[in-house]
């Protein structure tokens, strides 16, 4: 009896233990699409001109999350992205073989950063693709400016890759917060949206992200009535949403991602609060969610993406070739970043006859005008901005969608030139005098 | 902050019990494990999860609707729990607690990332049963049908099994077993298939509270370990084997929950873990538990 009350008070302490090391877990992966401080400090061991394989053939490397939340946003998808821009190209640049490799950075910093640097070190990595999560994605664009390679950003969202943090190495494809907020915030205030209440996530992407759209929302003449920050992966959103509801604001301004973007969606619904007429809008919001959501719950959603699947011929024809690869999941504007800027890089290695030196490579980028099926005519920016053209989408009704997929009716086409911010207000400092 | 009127608070309070009933009813199937096999069950989120992903394929793959599901995702889970046990877990009862304690974590990992694999992390949709839909003002607040009838539904269970554990034959054995099993085995009942049992309708529980939960969160993979560890903060409060104290304490850390989503609502994820810090400093034992 006694031996049996001195095991369970071992096992209760135990069991605090692991709740607090679960607990510690959980924030340290507080990943989001957004900005986060920059993890990993840059590599000392400067090693010039790369290491080991470098030189008999050119490596692709997809630093992604392959197991967490992101992992369908890019994850695997992002690999085969990869691999099909390759064999798109013919599977040779500048008389080199090409060989595309991944890893999962688990969406922390520090596995990040050495699997970036052990990559470049003896690896002979000549180019890093995807990365999402802000945080992973600031942490290798450090390294990579330090071994002069490149990294081709397209699943972290946080501007600052191209603003405070920018890098004469890095090219940042698909989408930015700035990007984001920007194209739904102001279709939807030109729209008499004008009354707006955030639902923030409770670290530095959500605080971004919700200070981008209310500079939005105030700039368009709209007045922001209040805000509710949740903790990261909050599992019920009711309370969260009955401040909202009573807020009487016209549009929810989701300033989260993934599944808590999903799980508040899912719970508006059912408080019945786009039923009474306020609308919610999602400022970074994925298809993947949507499909996740289903119709019912997602519907009249609006939000801002830069590629859609089913937008033209050209993006039709490449969406079902993924597709067909994986199980009929149609790829996201991450997959499609993760080709376009991967063809872009081996264009321009073709140009040079070489990838040794990864500033000459982008700086060779940046000089070609871009242009592919799936984002169009385009231009990379001297702080390393890709610029093409972002689409404001509302979410089908059930009845209006044909197949499984078919979500998305297109509300507006912003520009290229308005789509993203201006390189002079960046804040990089490759683009000041 | 300074002006929390009833308008505020009442919402939140209901919310927040609703809240608990759901804890209460994951906390339970953990309690009754622990009573009896004195295993803490690692696995009870996964099999969490596993209740909602098995309410979710019923309706994808064959059509049944959430009102079969509620019968069979618990029996489904319940089965998957015995075999669990009979397969795994029994072969390590004469060791120390710590190896059982491994084994459901690694179950854990283990289904969550063969969930991962096949059905991806952003999760699948599943809808509200039309019965079920819409929502009504309750004066205070817009109350949706389906949250009144997870409350209810849940309270109802653990009514249940509150009543079949303290108040029927069955449930003295139950007690008699946690108390002594030797004992209880020389008196001819047979130990080691009751504690499969329990561990079945331990995780039973926990698969029903998935059923409970597939409408209103995304069916993910990772639902589950999202969830648990709250729920084992109850387990601690309320003192681990308690039954009456995980249905207590699960009700009350909601309403607390609720309280502090209007005081403070970034605090509202860590609430349990100080109350739990605190509970373990003045009563190490749980609120419930026996003092040793």
């Amino acid at each position: 009896m006694l031996r049996d009350l001195a095991n369970r008070s071992m096992i209760v302490t135990l069991c605090a233990a692991a709740l607090c090391a679960a607990a510690c877990k959980k924030t340290d992966s507080a990943a989001g699409g957004g900005s986060a401080a920059a993890g990993g400090s840059p590599g000392t061991t400067a090693a010039g001109g790369g290491g080991g394989g470098g030189g008999d053939k050119i490596v692709i490397g997809v630093l992604t999350d392959m197991s967490g939340p992101y992992a369908d946003i890019g994850g695997k998808g992002s690999e085969l992205a990869a691999q099909m821009a390759v064999a798109d190209f013919g599977g040779k640049v500048a008389g080199l073989p090409i060989e595309v490799i991944s890893a999962d950075h688990q969406n922390k910093p520090d596995v990040g950063s050495s699997i970036a640097r052990e990559w470049y070190e003896t690896k002979g990595v000549d180019v890093i693709v995807d990365v999402p999560t802000s945080s992973v994605a600031l942490a290798v664009n450090e390294i990579t400016r330090t071994k002069n390679k490149v990294f081709l950003v397209s699943g972290a969202g946080t501007s600052d890759l191209t603003g405070k943090a920018c890098s004469p190495n890095t090219v940042h494809w698909a989408y930015d917060t700035w990007a984001l907020s920007n194209a739904a915030g102001r279709e939807i205030i030109k729209n008499g949206g004008d009354t707006w209440f955030f639902l923030t996530v409770d670290y530095a992407f959500g605080a971004a992200l919700e200070r981008d759209a209310t500079k939005v929302v105030e700039q368009m003449g709209g007045k922001v009535l209040g805000d509710v920050k949740h903790p990261l992966n909050a599992q019920d959103f009711s309370s969260f949403l009955l401040q909202a509801q009573s807020s009487k604001a016209k549009i929810i301004g989701l300033a989260n991602a993934g599944k808590d973007t999903i799980n508040s969606i899912k719970q508006a619904a059912e408080f019945g609060i786009m039923a009474k007429g306020q609308k919610m809008a999602g400022l970074l919001t994925f298809i993947t969610d949507v499909n996740a959501l289903g119709l019912p719950a997602a519907q009249g959603l609006l939000l801002s993406e830069s590629f859609y699947w089913d937008r033209d011929d050209g993006t039709r024809a490449w969406s079902q070739k993924v597709a067909a690869k994986r199980d009929g999941a149609m790829p996201t504007m991450v997959h499609a970043g993760v080709y376009s800027a991967v063809m872009h890089y081996l264009k321009a290695v073709a140009e040079l006859k070489s990838a040794r030196d990864g500033k000459a490579v982008v700086d060779k980028m940046k000089a070609m005008p871009t242009d592919d099926p799936l984002f169009g005519k385009g231009t990379i920016d001297p702080n390393g901005r890709k610029r093409h053209s972002m689409y404001v989408y509302e979410v089908k009704k059930p009845e209006e969608s044909k197949a499984k997929w078919d979500y998305y009716k297109l509300v507006r086409e912003v520009p290229a030139d308005q789509a993203f911010r201006a390189p002079a207000d960046s804040d990089c400092a490759m683009t000041k005098k | 902050m300074g002006s929390i009127t009833a308008q505020a608070l009442y919402p939140q309070l209901l919310i927040g019990l609703i809240n608990g009933a759901s804890y209460a009813l994951l906390s339970l199937g953990l309690s009754i494990i622990f009573g009896l096999l004195n295993v803490i069950n690692f696995a009870h989120g996964s099999l969490y999860m596993l209740g909602a992903f098995v309410t979710w394929g019923l309706l994808h793959y064959t059509g049944v609707p959430y009102w079969g599901a509620m019968i069979i995702a618990p029996l489904a889970v319940g089965i998957a729990g015995v075999v669990l046990e009979r397969t795994l877990l029994h072969r390590l009862y004469r060791l120390d607690p710590l190896y059982n304690l491994l084994l459901t974590f690694g179950v854990a990992l283990f289904l969550q990332g063969l969930f991962q694999m096949g059905f991806g992390s952003s999760g699948e949709p599943y809808e509200i049963p039309a019965q079920l839909q819409g929502a009504r003002d309750v004066g205070f607040m817009i109350l949706p049908y389906y949250r009144g009838w997870v409350m209810i539904v849940s309270l109802v269970v653990c009514v249940g099994t509150w009543y079949v554990t303290e108040r029927t034959r069955l449930g003295s054995y139950l007690r008699a077993a946690t108390e002594n099993p030797g004992l209880v085995q020389a008196f001819g009942i047979n130990v080691p298939r009751m504690i499969t049992v329990t561990y079945g309708l331990g995780v039973a529980l926990a698969g029903f509270a998935g059923v409970l939960a597939a409408p209103t969160v995304s069916v993910s993979p990772e639902m589950g370990s999202e969830l648990i560890i709250v729920v084992f903060a109850v387990v601690v409060i309320g003192g681990m084997g308690s039954i009456m104290g995980s249905i207590v304490t699960g009700f009350a850390l909601g309403l607390i929950e609720g309280l502090t989503k209007v005081l403070y609502p970034p605090a509202s994820n860590t609430v349990v873990f100080a109350l739990m810090a605190l509970v373990l400093l003045i009563r190490p034992a749980g609120l419930f538990g026996k003092a040793p």
